[in-house]
């Protein structure tokens, strides 16, 4: 695993350049996000099966890449701040978590909105289905656990070992559907053999994606410099009471 | 306008997937955008009061 | 130096060691985790007749009759390899039709030692259809049957 590079692990330094990434970021989400809605909204044709619920996919489907992506920084983060004790992998990983939440959140609920008229359930206990709710729970956890303890350090340190051990689960949502027989569909965009999607809708549904990756970027770097202040906060604040 | 509510008869599915969607991720930038002013103003208060300069 | 070797060290046997209980934990799961079984697998292991388990497969073409007060549907469930008979009252999803895939609830009845295919018939009290992975707009079907590049797909 790589350490971070150097220029970017001085919070000042990663400071100044988040402050210049961060217009562009939001700019680039809005625009993205909004020619995805119009698209995938009012020009992307309805499916020869599922006629207009079709149109849930192209938030459905980005915010479940999303919540695995969003896991998957975090655990990365996570292994590097146990390893290599960088305050900055730290507060990027606790800054992580509540957007994958989001994100997780928003593939549940849209998916379950259009199982009912497809699937004609709801909810079913299959091995996606599940496997993301326990995606859910791990974001969850990993949020208690970094703000349970006085000292935080150490609600870092077991957030953080949580993140790893979770990534077990990001192959089990992956593959699940491929490797048991699950009510929900295989991949159709990440496979081997190519898309098993029309163009007229996995151009709408990839800028809808990438409106979604931005989003993350913007709300990543403004979460950052939020977690970062809260902990010079804390520092102070103790640094004062010791003094006093 | 009334055809594309519609949705062809789906408009019950659509609608409140888009409306939760927008309404989690909104919720998201308001909590982090306020969280992140929050901070700041604290910090400064508390930088100001003693003259400390944060931020290494 | 050695401290951070050593604490990557660590973290990576932890997270095989974990990795390795949840695959064995999985597989060990199998059938649980399984949702649904096919017609193929019920000659193979017969189920108790009281077992309530999901029968997966593809809707047989022509199969589909409605018995005389309309709300009860008898359809053949197929993988291809074998077929079960279904009887289903109730309301059936929008994507129910001939040639779909669907996931079946509910428990086989008749049949001797519970589970002969032949002659058992699934009493099925919930039927979900199964949304398969290929999305289009409804002239490029179209176009694609004209032309008869319709693939029929393997059944699952």
């Amino acid at each position: 695993m790589p350490s971070f590079p150097h220029s970017l692990a001085s919070p000042a330094r990663f400071r100044r350049l988040s402050r210049r990434v961060l217009p562009w970021a939001s700019a680039l989400a809005a625009g993205l996000l909004g020619v995805g809605l119009v698209w995938a909204l009012g020009f992307a044709p309805p499916d020869y099966q599922q006629g207009d619920t079709v149109r849930v996919m192209y938030i459905h489907v980005p915010a479940a890449w999303m919540a695995m992506l969003c896991y998957a920084v975090m655990a990365a983060l996570s292994a590097s701040f146990l390893v290599w004790k960088h305050q900055l992998a730290d507060l990027a990983a606790r800054a992580s978590a509540p957007i994958g939440a989001c994100f997780t959140a928003v593939a549940l609920i849209t998916g379950s909105l259009w199982g009912k008229p497809t699937w004609g359930a709801y909810w079913v206990w299959d091995a996606r289905l599940t496997s993301v709710l326990a995606l859910f729970f791990l974001y969850l956890g990993h949020m208690a656990l970094a703000g349970a303890f006085d000292d935080r350090e150490r609600g870092g340190r077991a957030a953080a070992i949580l993140a790893v051990v979770g990534a077990v689960n990001l192959p089990i949502v992956k593959f699940s559907v491929d490797w048991w027989n699950t009510l929900h569909q295989p991949a159709s965009v990440l496979r081997l053999d190519g898309p098993a999607i029309h163009g007229s809708m996995l151009w709408p549904l990839l800028t809808m994606a990438a409106g979604f990756a931005a989003f993350y970027v913007a709300v990543l770097l403004v979460r950052i410099d939020g977690e970062s202040a809260a902990r010079r906060v804390e520092v102070l604040t103790r640094r004062r009471a010791a003094g006093a | 306008m009334a055809e594309f509510l519609d949705m062809g008869g789906h408009a019950a599915t659509v609608w409140p997937a888009y409306g939760a969607a927008a309404a989690i991720l909104i919720g998201l930038v308001v909590a982090s955008v306020r969280q992140a002013s929050r901070g700041r103003a604290e910090l400064e208060r508390l930088e100001g009061g003693t003259g400390e300069r944060g931020g290494r | 130096m050695t401290r951070k070797r050593r604490r990557m060290a660590f973290l990576a046997a932890g997270l095989a060691c974990f990795a390795l209980a949840a695959a064995l934990v999985l597989a060990a799961l199998e059938d649980k985790v399984t949702f649904f079984y096919s017609p193929s697998d019920l000659a193979v292991e017969p189920v108790g007749p009281d077992a309530r388990i999901r029968l997966g497969g593809l809707v047989v073409e022509g199969s589909v009759a409605r018995t005389g007060d309309g709300l009860t549907t008898t359809f053949e469930l197929t993988d291809g390899a074998a077929s079960v008979p279904v009887s289903y009252t109730g309301v059936l999803p929008d994507l129910f039709r001939e040639g779909q895939g669907i996931v079946a609830a509910g428990r086989l009845v008749g049949g001797a030692a519970g589970a002969r295919v032949p002659d058992a018939v699934f009493m099925a009290d919930e039927v979900l259809a199964k949304h398969d992975e290929t999305y289009m707009p409804p002239e490029v079907a179209e176009a694609l049957v004209e032309a008869g590049y319709w693939r029929e797909d393997p059944p699952r």
